[in-house]
């Protein structure tokens, strides 16, 4: 049997992987600034349908993922007020954000179910993405796609080599001492959530706009939780979430190559292998605990407030 | 900043009480707001949401019905949070415990006996805690996030039962299609009101809230998930094994939702079928934040969620809303309860800071 | 009861005129149960079509109520009860996992007239059932498909192996078959009805290994989309795909619920509803074909309408003998038609194709 699928099938498995990216590298700086957003579903999905109803009228896709990152930043702004000024439980106001984003998307989603637009286009530089297995790797992406991995070096590099990065971590670490020496823990964990915020929206904006350019409800299909997943997967690196969508989106892909090229596996377990695999890698990196324990931000999930 | 909150020094027992209340109104004025815009009439919107579903013997008896497994779970998930224990995965612990008593009873199709339901109950709890001890294994063993295996083996958990509905435990007569036989009568929990479906799950249920209540307040356990909650240093200082309070919440928490998925099955359904749960391993989440994890708490909270899930039935088939409003709704109601809980602990002031005031002058 | 004579028929229309029937008309309420959100644009879509269609058809002397994302579980049970007693005299409840809650219900509402699509058990006289033989669509595009592919690879996205998609497998091998022998089938299963994303990646790993026509049994448009993208060909399911890829779009196997819920309601209204077990097909308009594409050479075309007149006429059965399953043991004999019994249980792939059914 020739080759000829393996390039495609990358191709694929960048798809499948690019809206997890977005959305996990988002969450990833949420969470180091200490805060624990379980709405990340709801804000992709929010951002989906607001990219998708931009893209359908206005034609214009720069629109319609500005769209989409604004729509998971205003959903996120709720978490924030609620979590951050009014000291609201984090997993469960999470949890609430993405109730109440499924259903306002399908409100608003109802006169949008079967529009189409053509989708966004895939990078077409004359001569080099021509260029046999290279070209298609390297140039064959829509813009999005470059997008996703240029954000993750801007936020492996802002949080690891900023001063600004480095308050974050703060804040997310000790913010009692982040306070005390004079910066506002609230202001800061506000930027954060709404940053990821708009992440997770372009996230969805990429599965309405690139993946499959229709709106149909519930459309991310758990994507979101799986999003949250990586991030503690790559005990909070934005390089280790990328590799991890990847890692993932490969694993889904390739069971559904193996079907077509007649492997007998039953169904069930084969999609059962990516949560088995991320248990088996998430047991062997805990393992080692002390640099664990190092990762995990340490107020994550734990609410402030000026006292006295 | 004109409006600020500030620490009460201690946690207003009257705010307790008062702030669901205010946060209900609230929800109502929104939800009104809501519904005028959408151009539907909101006095009968809110009555359609609150009071019609409950306006007959077997509305109640079908709130009770929907409220059991989230009280079961919610009380079972609340122990664990306030250890700082984050079990997310009670939906799967749910399906695996439900599979144990429920592959129990098509084990004895047919026979019999007043022992099987009592021991389908058992496995339901053993199942639970089964799937709920992987999580736990590897988190005092590897330390290893139980966030995040908990609700991979959610996944898990779920294509397992998918496996069996659609392979060995299909129904022999079923023509192929996805779902086990019927169980038979002896498999079929105890009805208390004729006519409905309220059963022994609901009596359950409470007894599984006095339990919690006790165990938190009388136990030397409930104590030291306190403490440990708290402050882990203090709990490690007095020497109270983290570890051993890891295995504990984790497998009343596990067992909590088994038992829960096993009263679905053998209460509500009466077969296995592929989708046992429509989540509520997740819905208790938030019902045990909702009761501020206090069983009792948690047991108004799950009356409360299940009203909204069955206020959204009422209000798609009186009032022809779509489904999404309910969505919308509840996020709402949710996002009102929870911001409202600050009141408890915070008071709100108008003007500027005492202190900087004072510091101006 | 019927006024049979000319005298008595006079008499009911008189009382029909005085108000009785007013009475009788305004408390005509059909309800529906859904599985999915309507904006699915598949399955649960399609149902409510049939609803707006009935509105439309019978106006102001029906008053219908829907209920969507009903899981099929204790929920279903409570949510059917409750149309039961809110005076709603015909319930359609419209996915398969619905067959134990209707029955239940109907036990205890003798009264309601209940109506369940997909399933097999009718246990009290007030139950019937009803389906669609999706498999003869199948079958008149499995003769386009074999025809249009140029590798000789179809693609098929699957969703779960019940027989009713495994029906659909063999129905549409076996006729590509019979235009072109060297027809191979790819099976990819995706274990959901309905993820966007993932039946998109199925439909480009099967493109990927050569499949040039798109067959899919689950229900967004996302292969569609992808076929479109990738030059290649597709089959809609449910509706009448189109503007989803002109270019792409042979045709599809479009549900069309909506004479059947006239009918039934009509039946109701007028007193002769009677239970009866529904499987109908191109025949009586249940299944229909979308418009063929332009890009279908009209020899094809003419191929697959004389097929689907066939299959009306009753000349052309997709499941006639002999048919061997993989292991090559006679499962239908020469010369005989598989019986509805055979063809609701079918749980085999038949000789030919590769792979096996997962378990």
């Amino acid at each position: 049997m020739s080759i000829d699928w393996l390039v495609p099938a990358i191709l694929t498995i960048v798809t499948a992987a690019t809206p997890l990216v977005f959305a996990a590298v988002g969450e990833t700086v949420v969470e180091k600034a200490g805060v624990l957003n379980l709405g990340v579903e709801g804000m992709m999905i929010m951002g989906a349908i607001a990219a998708f109803a931009t893209a359908v009228s206005t034609g214009s896709e720069v629109l319609a993922i500005l769209a989409g990152a604004a729509a998971g930043l205003l959903l996120s702004l709720i978490f924030g007020v609620l979590c951050v000024y009014l000291q609201s439980n984090q997993v469960a106001t999470g949890l609430a954000l993405t109730i109440f984003g499924l259903g306002l998307s399908a409100l608003i989603g109802h006169s949008y179910v079967g529009a189409t637009f053509d989708g966004l286009a895939k990078l077409d530089i004359p001569g080099v993405s021509d260029i046999p297995t290279i070209g298609p790797l390297i140039f064959g992406h829509d813009v999005l796609v470059y997008l996703s991995v240029i954000s993750v070096a801007l936020v492996a590099w802002f949080l690891n080599s900023t001063r600004a990065g480095l308050l974050v971590r703060a804040v997310g670490e000790n913010h009692d001492a982040a306070h005390s020496i004079g910066y506002s823990v609230m202001l800061v964990r506000m930027g954060a959530i709404l940053f990821g915020g708009a992440m997770a929206g372009i996230g969805g904006a990429y599965l309405s706009v690139a993946y499959t350019p229709l709106w149909v409800e519930n459309m991310t299909a758990g994507r979101g939780w799986i999003a949250l997943a990586l991030v503690v997967f790559a005990s909070w690196k934005p390089w280790r979430a990328f590799f991890g969508a990847y890692l993932f989106g490969g694993i889904t892909i390739i069971q559904l190559y193996a079907q077509g090229m007649g492997v007998e596996v039953s169904a069930q377990f084969l999609s059962m292998l990516p949560y088995l695999a991320t248990i088996l890698v998430l047991v062997v990196i805990s393992r080692d605990s002390a640099k664990a324990r190092l990762n995990a931000p340490a107020c994550l999930g734990k609410n402030f407030h000026v006292s006295g | 900043m004109l409006i600020r909150l500030e620490q009460r020094p201690e946690a207003s027992n009257i705010m307790v009480y008062v702030s669901p209340l205010i946060a209900v109104v609230l929800t109502i004025l929104t939800a009104m707001i809501m519904f005028g815009a959408l151009g539907v009439d909101p006095a009968k919107a809110i009555e359609t949401f609150f009071i019609e579903p409950v306006s007959t013997l077997d509305g109640v008896a079908e709130l009770l019905v929907k409220a059991t497994p989230l009280v079961l779970i919610g009380v079972g998930l609340s122990l664990g949070f306030q250890a700082n224990v984050w079990n997310i995965g009670a939906e799967g612990q749910l399906v695996i415990g439900a599979l144990a008593g429920g592959g129990l009873a098509l084990a004895f199709y047919g026979q019999s006996s007043t022992l099987l339901v009592p021991a389908m109950l058992v496995c339901g709890v053993i199942g639970g805690m089964a799937w709920a001890a992987i999580p736990a294994w590897m988190k005092t063993r590897f330390n290893t996030n139980e966030i995040l295996t908990s609700l991979m083996l959610t996944y898990v958990g779920l294509l397992v039962l998918s496996y069996l509905v659609h392979g060995p435990w299909k129904d022999p007569e079923g023509q192929n299609f996805p779902e086990s036989r019927l169980f038979h009568d002896s498999a079929l929990l105890p009805i208390l009101i004729d006519e409905t479906r309220l059963n022994v799950g609901w009596l359950l249920a409470l007894f599984v809230v006095v339990l919690g209540w006790i165990l938190m307040s009388r136990h030397i356990i409930g104590f030291q998930i306190k403490v440990i909650g708290m402050a882990p240093m203090a709990g490690a200082f007095a020497g109270f094994k983290e570890n051993r309070l890891i295995w504990i919440t984790l497998l009343i928490s596990g067992g909590c939702a088994g038992l829960a998925g096993v009263i679905e099955l053998s209460g509500a359904i009466g077969q296995i079928v592929p989708s046992i749960s429509p989540g509520y391993g997740f819905t208790a989440i938030i019902v045990a934040f909702l009761g501020r994890l206090h069983p009792v708490g948690v047991l108004f909270a799950g009356l409360l969620m299940a009203l909204t899930y069955l206020g959204g039935d009422s209000a798609q088939i009186t009032m022809n809303l779509p489904n999404a409003v309910t969505g919308v709704f509840q996020g709402m109601l949710l996002f009102f309860l929870l911001a409202s809980d600050v009141l408890i602990r915070y008071r709100v002031r108008f003007g500027p800071p005492r202190v900087k005031a004072e510091a101006a002058e | 009861m019927h006024f049979k004579s000319g005298f008595g028929g006079a008499v009911a229309l008189a009382v029909a005129a005085f108000g009785l029937s007013t009475a009788a008309e305004a408390q005509m309420k059909v309800g529906f149960v859904y599985v999915g959100p309507i904006g699915d644009h598949g399955w649960n879509y399609q149902h409510h079509q049939g609803l707006l269609e009935l509105k439309k058809a019978l106006g102001s002397k029906v008053t219908t109520t829907h209920v969507e994302k009903v899981p099929e579980n204790a929920d279903a049970t409570r949510v059917i009860t409750k149309l039961a007693s809110t005076g709603h005299n015909l319930i359609f409840t419209t996915s398969f996992g619905y067959m134990n809650p209707t029955n239940k219900v109907a036990k205890r509402f003798p009264k309601v007239t209940f109506e369940h699509a997909t399933g097999y058990k009718r246990l009290s006289p007030n139950v019937s059932t009803y389906s669609a033989r999706f498999y003869e669509g199948r079958y008149v595009a499995g003769k386009i498909v074999g025809k249009m592919t140029k590798t000789n690879t179809i693609g098929y996205v699957a969703s779960f192996p019940i027989p009713e998609v495994i029906r659909g497998i063999n129905a549409t091998y076996l006729s590509a078959k019979s235009v072109n022998p060297k027809i191979k089938i790819k099976v990819v299963w995706v274990s959901t009805w309905y993820d966007p994303g993932k039946e998109a990646d199925a439909a480009k790993a099967l493109i990927d290994q050569g499949a040039d026509v798109i067959m899919q049994h689950t229900d967004s448009p996302a292969p569609l989309q992808v076929a479109e993208k990738r030059g290649v060909y597709a089959v809609g399911q449910a509706s009448d795909m189109r503007n989803f890829g002109k270019k792409a779009h042979l045709t599809a196997i479009v549900n069309n619920w909506a004479p059947y819920y006239v009918a039934r309601t009509k039946a109701v209204m007028d007193g002769n509803w009677q239970q009866q077990n529904t499987w109908h097909g191109f025949k009586e308009g249940m299944v229909k074909m979308a418009p063929y594409n332009s890009a279908i050479p009209a020899d094809v075309v003419k191929l697959a309408e004389d097929t689907r007149k066939g299959i009306i006429a009753g000349t052309i059965h997709p499941f006639e003998g002999e048919i061997r399953d993989q292991a090559g043991k006679v499962r239908i004999p020469a010369g005989k038609r598989a019986d509805d019994g055979l063809m609701a249980g079918m749980n085999f792939y038949v000789q030919g194709i590769d792979g096996t059914i997962p378990k």
